[in-house]
């Protein structure tokens, strides 16, 4: 059977989550692999979400925030930026392939791009296999 | 005082540089008021007791066991295993029990490659047959056995229950002795699992160097990169400092000696990562919008993990470095 990933989703309310409501009004298809979890703003997915995401069991992470200049906070979506690269550069670093973290600016008007984003990133998980998080937590001592 | 039995407290070390015996040994003229209210039962620094007279201890006879350093081998478990079962209260004592230490930054690597290094790669060995330690090797006299080293480095919690954390890298000794007349006093205790010694407030708060509300960092320095003014906040001046994601309690000893926060209390209880939270925080401080500026500002930074879990990567959410 085909590896599915399991891919957890933090969705802005105000821009990302909207849009991902679009694709789905308009039924638009995409894969069916992703957990969303709605945070109010980019700017609150904390570090600590993403890691324990990977230590339950994600094989990758997606964040969605408004574009830059959009944030319904002013600043959050910067701060998620920032975020995401140093979080990127720890990964790595930790033996994590960096593309299973992946941040995106969704509009609320972009229906079709989050459905294009998410079967982007699953055929791109797929291809990288399940997370090396699982297969290591296995061989702890 | 006078009829009160007197309490018996162990002191043992697993993977551990010693530090933390020597800051239990720095009470200094306090040492009275301990020995007169505790006899040590077992310390092998100081005391010549053996492994064999702790097992011959029936269980719980040990009121207080401070038990410092990581799990790195089996000696080390086993001994997390007995002195649990002879011990009343079992603290986990400084960094290395509470959240991995310094020893826990092995688990950046495996034990393949730690071996190949250590016996085989470095410098000075020279080991022509490739010779590696074996747990158990027979000799015509018998068999000999050292512990097994095993492949991670955990805490003392991930090994058996903790009642309390004593965090500290060595802990303050004050804070030990503070916590020693609580139980001789008979006062009442926290609740079994908290982190005692150590404040619930950041060490920003007891800080003095002078900070602003707005702090941008704009280049990442390293310490001996940058003269240090002596008085402004080490985020301020580019410098990672730990303290905003790091317990107080320590009395910010090495701010005082003008070196920045390493994060060895470990961070506030409400937060379940301990790097996570830095990493936040220290992300808010970039001053970059696009993201090739974050990327270059982030160049500067050398080593992630050894900087925002430099004493606690076995107790990080990751544990360790994926190595399959």
């Amino acid at each position: 059977m085909e590896f599915q990933p399991k891919i957890i989703a933090f969705l802005c309310n105000w821009c990302s989550y909207t849009g991902a409501d679009l694709a789905g009004t308009s039924r638009i298809k995409y894969a069916p692999n992703i957990r969303v979890i709605r945070v109010m703003c980019s700017g609150r997915v904390d570090p600590t979400f993403v890691l324990k995401s990977f230590t339950e069991g994600a094989d990758g992470v997606l964040i969605c925030g408004c574009h830059p200049g959009d944030c319904h906070y002013h600043e959050g979506n910067y701060k998620c930026l920032r975020r995401y690269h140093l979080l990127v550069k720890y990964i790595e670093q930790m033996g994590i392939r960096p593309e299973r973290l992946r941040l995106e600016w969704v509009s609320a008007s972009e229906g079709k791009i989050f459905a294009e984003i998410v079967n982007e990133m699953v055929q791109t998980v797929k291809a990288l296999g399940p997370s090396e998080v699982k297969t290591v937590v296995e061989t702890l001592t | 005082m006078e009829n009160k039995p007197k309490l018996k407290l162990a002191v043992y070390w697993g993977a551990a540089c010693g530090g933390c015996c020597v800051s239990v040994l720095d009470v200094h003229e306090a040492l009275f008021d301990v020995i007169a209210a505790a006899d040590l039962v077992f310390w092998p620094i100081a005391l010549d007791f053996k492994y064999k007279d702790v097992e011959a201890m029936p269980d719980k006879h040990i009121d207080i066991t401070l038990f410092n350093g990581a799990v790195r081998n089996s000696e080390n478990e086993n001994m997390a295993r007995l002195l649990r079962q002879k011990s009343n209260i079992l603290i986990a004592y400084g960094s290395c029990a509470h959240m991995g230490g310094i020893p826990g930054l092995a688990n950046m690597y495996d034990k393949a490659s730690l071996f190949r290094r250590v016996y085989i790669e470095s410098e000075s060995t020279v080991n022509e047959n490739g010779t590696l330690p074996q747990p158990r090797y027979e000799v015509p006299e018998g068999v000999l056995t050292i512990p097994e080293f095993y492949n991670d480095v955990r805490t003392l919690d991930q090994v058996v229950p903790v009642d309390y954390y004593l965090p500290g890298c060595p802990p303050q000794t004050e804070r030990l002795v503070e916590v020693f007349m609580a139980v001789v006093k008979g006062e009442a205790l926290p609740p079994p699992g908290s982190v005692v010694g150590a404040r619930e407030k950041t060490l920003c708060e007891e800080c003095d160097r002078k900070k602003s509300d707005n702090k941008v960092i704009k280049k990442i320095y390293r310490p001996w990169e940058i003269y240090d003014d002596g008085e402004t906040c080490f985020l301020e001046q580019g410098v990672i400092c730990l303290g905003p994601a790091t317990r107080g309690g320590c009395g910010a000893r090495c701010i005082k000696g003008n070196s920045p926060c390493r994060g060895c209390y470990g961070p506030p209880s409400e937060s379940i990562d301990p790097g996570a939270k830095m990493m936040s925080a220290l992300a808010t401080m970039i001053d970059a919008k696009e993201p090739e500026e974050v990327e270059k500002i982030l160049e500067d930074l050398a080593d992630p993990s050894g900087t925002f879990y430099r004493c606690s990567i076995p107790a990080s959410l990751l544990r360790r470095k994926m190595i399959t």
